[in-house]
């Protein structure tokens, strides 16, 4: 139960006041995660989250499980050799190393442009300190 | 080269080893003594007051992860068996973003201490809690008691000891260190054991890599062909399959690999750590400097697997006192000499020494946090009397680990990593994300979930040619073995999903909506997260 933790840290910049949608706090400084949850801010939120979280889990595991399917099963194509002693499976083993990085990158970038800024607004108006 | 003849196959000079290993012990207790604080308050010995930046907690997760069997396992298996060995470090990577597209942020901002905080949040604490507690126990025993019995071959690789007398007294040496970093410095001090050990971990990778491939004028083709023309399996070792070669490894092969990518973003161990920091930006980039730490690390594994190879040989590594897990040992001392030999024998200690902490620290933040201040006092539990509680846990549990590295030692216990993984795939990660991201998720969905998971791991494995009916098995006298694989991951992680989601929806019970909500909003924006 020590989860129930109604107390905001102390708020090094005070909220906003009720922006929009009118998100309040009632007087012990709770917020109000039903109205939070319920308005269309919170929604796009998360909207935006799981448009990108979601696709991109689903299809970096697709991704692995073919390597995986063809390192099992298709030896004969994971030993040709593309140039030198380099075999196509080492190169499709690099490229999820490649992948991997890319998506990490590209998801920071996300984050960072359409999610961090509405959540840091969403917890203004919450009247927490904005990080 | 002389030395390297001796016919135990003993390489370096055991004092040289020792002398590094001291001083690296020496460094790594100063830090821990540096970082520990008499007065103690449950944030501060659980989560290091969430005070750790992003960038060193992420460096630190790289140090939980790779543990010696990552370091010396791999590079030993690319070594000995080429690709396949690969085919490991591709899963150990990858599965890391899992952890950053769906669990890192959301763990950090509606937990505190434990994955127990995130699973019960919204559902009825004491049963949930139990059950988190549970796995997490379970898990960590599973992955140190690896880990203390990886200790005892280490010692009769690096130090000579070869009598089970001595590789015992060298296990509760180890065991004791453990126990004095986690007392003294709590997560704090783990951390900056983890952080230290994680740097010279990659630092020495790196240089070797670098080392080797210059060696070879940076021609990558010329190591590999070099590394074929001195391994037994001959170009085979290019591409997959000199490991996998029957339908039922390579199901096993698949088994391991769903293991490993579902099961890293599970394991506790690995969850506690986001707490160490402030906030979800900054568990962000904890996992992005780990996957980028990782790449590195991985990367250099694989051409120090072959270098091992080509320089080494096959047969020579496969000859020697470590076997498989001797390739870096012996590459080290083929490229360095006595001294480069004794900073991997080093490093390889604080490797083991580091990741038993870290598993100490999350099994006593376990029992102390979930069991004894949720269950047992309501969650009113006196923080003294909580600190406490952990302290004495750790004491217990790192005794444990101890007894049970000792009985452990010489098995074949290298199957207990890859368990760990699948119970954390299987127990964890399900109800996590359905704890997370499905509305209607609720108490029995959670019970089911994380007992059926951790059930099927366990009843799989017990009838798996891992404990009988194979010349590698625990007990390879007998043979009650109804199940082929050696790792359940590709049954138990789907029924896990599947039961948390038959529990779920066969329960009359409703999610509590506004725990839900609260969860949610949480969750996204980190309103309301309690930082320290």
């Amino acid at each position: 139960m020590s989860q129930v933790v109604h107390t905001p840290i102390t708020a090094r910049t005070p909220g906003t006041g009720a922006g929009f949608g009118g998100i309040t706090s009632d007087a012990a400084g709770t917020p109000d995660f039903a109205a939070i949850h319920d308005s269309p801010e919170f929604t796009a939120l998360r909207g935006r989250f799981r448009r990108f979280a979601f696709p991109t889990a689903t299809l970096f595991l697709l991704w692995y499980l073919t390597y995986v399917l063809l390192a099992a099963f298709a030896r004969d194509f994971m030993s040709h050799r593309l140039f030198g002693m380099v075999t196509t499976g080492l190169v499709l083993g690099l490229l999820q190393f490649v992948s991997t990085a890319a998506i990490t990158v590209a998801y920071v970038r996300y984050a960072r442009r359409r999610l961090d800024p509405v959540a840091a607004e969403l917890r203004a108006v919450a009247g927490v300190a904005a990080k | 080269m002389t030395v390297l003849a001796a016919p135990a196959g003993q390489l370096g000079s055991p004092p040289v080893n020792l002398a590094v290993f001291a001083v690296l012990l020496a460094v790594t207790l100063f830090a821990v003594y540096r970082a520990s604080n008499r007065n103690a308050t449950t944030a501060d010995y659980y989560a290091a007051d969430s005070a750790f930046s992003g960038r060193r907690n992420g460096i630190a997760l790289t140090g939980d992860y790779l543990s010696a069997a990552s370091f010396l396992g791999i590079a030993g298996a690319i070594a000995v068996h080429g690709y396949d060995g690969f085919l490991y470090s591709i899963g150990f990577l990858v599965a890391w973003l899992v952890a950053l597209l769906l669990v890192a942020e959301p763990v950090r901002n509606t937990g505190r201490f434990t994955m127990g905080d995130v699973l019960a949040y919204r559902m009825r604490q004491r049963p949930v809690r139990a059950a988190a507690a549970t796995s997490t126990l379970v898990i960590s025993f599973f992955y140190m008691v690896a880990q203390m019995a990886g200790a005892g071959g280490l010692v009769a690789l690096l130090l000579d000891v070869h009598g089970k007398a001595g590789q015992a007294l060298v296990i509760c040496v180890v065991g004791l260190v453990m126990i004095l970093y986690v007392l003294v410095g709590g997560m704090k001090g783990t951390t900056w054991v983890q952080v230290i050990k994680a740097t010279l971990l990659l630092v020495c990778v790196v240089l070797m890599t670098v080392f080797l491939l210059g060696k070879f004028g940076f021609s990558v083709s010329a190591l590999l062909d070099e590394a074929a023309n001195n391994n037994a399996n001959g170009h085979d070792v290019l591409a997959p399959g000199t490991h996998y070669q029957t339908v039922q490894s390579q199901l096993d092969f698949i088994s391991l690999s769903l293991a490993l990518v579902f099961g890293a973003a599970g394991l506790p161990h690995v969850l506690m750590r986001f707490y160490t920091v402030p906030d979800a930006r900054q568990a962000r980039r904890s996992v992005v400097w780990a996957i980028g730490c990782m790449s590195v690390f991985y990367l250099a594994t694989l051409v120090l697997g072959y270098g091992a190879s080509a320089l080494v040989g096959s047969d020579r590594i496969l000859a020697s006192t470590g076997g498989e897990n001797s390739a870096a040992p012996l590459l080290a001392f083929e490229i360095g000499g006595t001294l480069l030999l004794g900073i991997v024998a080093a490093i390889a200690f604080a490797t083991i020494l580091a990741v038993v902490a870290g598993l100490t620290l999350t099994a006593s933040a376990s029992f102390a946090h979930d069991v004894y201040a949720n269950i047992f006092r309501g969650g009113n539990a006196r923080p003294a009397a909580e600190i406490r509680v952990a302290r004495l846990t750790a004491v217990v549990v790192g005794a444990l680990a101890m007894i049970g590295g000792i009985l452990a030692n010489g098995l074949n216990v290298a199957f207990l990593v890859a368990l760990a993984f699948a119970f954390a795939a299987s127990a964890n990660l399900s109800t996590l994300l359905y704890s997370l991201f499905w509305k209607r998720f609720n108490t029995r969905g959670t019970l089911w979930g994380m007992y059926g998971g951790l059930g099927s791991c366990l009843l799989l494995v017990f009838f798996s040619p891992v404990v009988s009916g194979a010349p590698s098995s625990v007990f390879p006298g007998v043979d009650f073995h109804l199940y082929p694989l050696t790792n359940p991951g590709i049954v138990s992680i789907p029924f896990s999903f599947l039961a948390g989601y038959l529990g779920t929806v066969l329960s009359s019970e409703k999610a509590d909506p506004a725990r839900q909500k609260e969860m949610a909003v949480r969750a996204l924006t980190g309103i309301g997260t309690r930082t320290s």
